[in-house]
């Protein structure tokens, strides 16, 4: 049988999973064309309020029009990117509470894939396509000083970001082991987290701000990165110069830690009595 | 005979905490499985019983890997299932009455695809089998039905069918009779026995339903309070479980009730007599007795009744 990868035997199980969702979802091309669009329209909405209060005044935070649309469409791109990818983990705290977890632990792949992959929603590509558009007219707008450096780290603060998004999802999974009516606690982290992350830090509290970069360092999806590459100062005094180039380390450290976490909470488990 | 499944005095205790009062929370230990050991060696076919809260599905889930153990040893075909749950999870078949294995929204052939790729079951193989249970189980007109739409005894077809089709060497059935009508019932134990003597996989049944174990299995284990009770033959659990055979006696006529060694008489109609003996013993000094002393017009024997067996052995321990 060889030596088990987790890994790819995850990302295998994923794939087999995430696709069998699919193709049920195109058998009604239909209805599933309409939910798309449904939500496009929706987080569509979204952006249209921040539009709206432009018309009032001319920078939010000392941020114009385009320099907002460019940290709202990072924000919502690298969270779209992680709750298509693995926004269904979660449902977790319910398999827990209900011991259906018991089945994921039968099979022959990592339990975190199949939570994962369970039911993946290609709707969810909306809010992917929406912070993309955003984005796009974010670049097209807004007068940045590029440099092959800035460039590069467009692309790369999707992928970091999505990846510390994921560690969140991940993450709050895992605390839905030991509190199964956690989801709202892990909403208010990923949904609001993303939320925050579309407006200036600037408009927020010092304090605010120093969790978000310390404690929960979401702040490296977008706020330190994208303030070095729109040429403004990092929302916190005291961070060095290369904390802008510090996202991969971030994702990398994030990632980590949401492992263990999770690894710690399905050790853990104990099913139900009947 | 080579040992299969090897469970060396083996724990599991839960630890469950209790409200009661705000903030206020006491401990408790309840010890599901307790010390209990056991082998099932390749191609049995050994049913698990016990009453409810004995420890069966917490022994099923250890065997699976869902639970580790607190203490002891277990080993399926040499692995440790909750250090190496997925490598053992290709060759473990499970059925859990009370859930489904199955993707619950989707039809039932997905789940089986889904499972195709992901045991990695040769084209062939897969063909086979998924032929084979389709016919047997008479899941034909099913394959497209959304899970959630079955009744209950076909998504329990539908559930074992799925189980088997990597071809598992060992098969857990967790009461996989629980609700079902007598032809499902007949239907799902013709499979089983069919399954274990055509392919020689090892079978591994809880149940409440003795009939199950009856027609099925050569060998009962009786678990309680997470303690093995009796472990062997089912005809030795009469004796275990001091079961009565009864012997009805048709006399000529009405006579005040028989007098004979080594048994009594349970009650009287008529010129009949019911007569109770230990299961254990022959009827035959018995009915020599009675033939000799009494008018003997007609005689019958009758078997203990298993689930009444198995009740006195619940009650008794009960007691003690
Ligand atoms: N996850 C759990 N947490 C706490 N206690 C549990 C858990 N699972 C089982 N128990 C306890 O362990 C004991 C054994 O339960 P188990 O489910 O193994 O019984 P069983 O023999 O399968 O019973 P039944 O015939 O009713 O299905 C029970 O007292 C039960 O309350
Ligand atoms: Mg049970």
């Amino acid at each position: 049988m060889g030596e088990y990868r987790p890994l790819t035997e995850g990302l295998r199980a994923y794939r087999l999973i995430a696709g069998m969702w699919v193709r049920s979802t195109l058998t009604y091309r239909a209805s599933f064309a309409m939910t798309a669009f449904g939500g496009l329209v929706v987080t569509g909405l979204d952006f249209v309020t921040i539009v709206l209060m432009f018309s009032r005044v001319d920078v939010l935070g000392g941020y114009s029009l385009p320099e907002v649309a460019f940290l709202y469409g990072l924000s919502a791109t690298s969270f779209g990117l992680a709750d298509l990818a693995i926004g269904s983990a979660d449902r977790l705290g319910r398999r827990v509470r209900d011991g259906t977890l018991d089945i994921l632990l039968v099979r022959p792949a990592p339990v975190l894939a199949q939570v994962a992959a369970d039911r993946f929603a290609l709707r969810r590509i909306g809010r992917v396509a929406q912070g993309s558009l955003v984005l796009g007219y974010a670049l097209i707008a807004s007068d940045i000083a590029w440099t092959p450096v800035k460039a590069l780290m467009v692309p790369g603060m999707l992928v970091c970001g999505g990846a510390i998004f994921s560690a969140v999802f991940v993450a709050g999974a895992a605390f839905q082991f030991v509190a199964q009516d956690a989801s709202e606690v892990q909403h208010a982290f990923t949904y609001g987290g993303q939320t925050l992350l579309q407006y200036p830090p600037t408009v927020f509290g010092k304090e605010l701000v120093r969790g978000v970069t310390f404690m929960f360092p979401l702040a490296f999806v977008n706020w330190v990165p994208a303030a070095y590459v729109l040429g403004r100062p990092y929302p916190l005094g005291g961070l060095p110069r290369w904390a802008a180039f510090a996202p991969p380390l971030v994702a990398v450290g994030c990632c980590a830690a949401a492992a263990l976490a999770w690894r710690a909470g399905l050790r853990s488990y104990r099913s139900t009595g009947s | 005979m080579d040992a299969f499944i090897e469970v060396d005095r083996v724990e599991k205790v839960f630890e469950v905490r209790r409200r009661t009062g705000f903030m206020k929370r006491v401990k408790r230990q309840v010890r599901a499985v307790d010390s209990l050991s056991f082998t099932v060696a390749r191609g049995e076919m050994v049913g698990y019983i016990g009453p409810n809260g004995a420890g069966k599905s917490t022994t099923v889930k250890m065997l699976t890997g869902i639970l580790m153990p607190s203490a002891g040893r277990l080993r399926v075909a040499g692995i440790d299932p909750s250090r190496d749950r997925t490598r053992l999870a290709h060759r473990i078949g499970v059925v859990f009455g009370q859930r489904t294995t199955l993707w619950w929204d989707l039809p039932l052939i997905d789940s089986y695809r889904l499972a195709h790729r992901m045991y990695r079951i040769p084209d062939a193989r897969y063909r086979e089998n998924l032929e084979r249970c389709v016919e047997l189980l008479e899941l034909g007109a099913l394959l497209d039905v959304p899970v959630r739409q079955l009744s209950l005894g076909q998504r329990m077809r539908g559930d074992i069918a799925a189980a088997l089709l990597h071809d598992p060497e060992v098969l857990y059935l967790d009461e996989p009779t629980i609700g079902l009508d007598v032809v499902s019932k007949a239907k799902v134990r013709g499979f089983l026995k069919e399954l274990n003597a055509g392919s020689g996989t090892t079978v591994l049944l809880t149940t409440h339903d003795l009939q199950d174990i009856e027609q099925l299995c050569s060998r009962v284990m009786v678990i309680d309070h997470g303690r093995l009770m009796y472990d062997g033959a089912l005809a030795g659990l009469h004796e275990a479980g001091e079961g009565e055979r009864t012997l009805v006696v048709d006399l000529e006529r009405e006579l005040p009730p028989i007098e004979a060694p080594s048994c009594r008489v349970v009650r009287v109609a008529g010129p009949r007599q019911w007569l109770a003996f230990p299961a254990g013993r022959s009827a035959a000094p018995l009915v020599a007795h009675i033939a000799a002393e009494y008018p003997l017009v007609d005689l019958s024997v009758r078997e203990p009744d298993i689930e009444a067996v198995i009740a006195k052995m619940y009650a008794e321990k009960a007691v003690s």
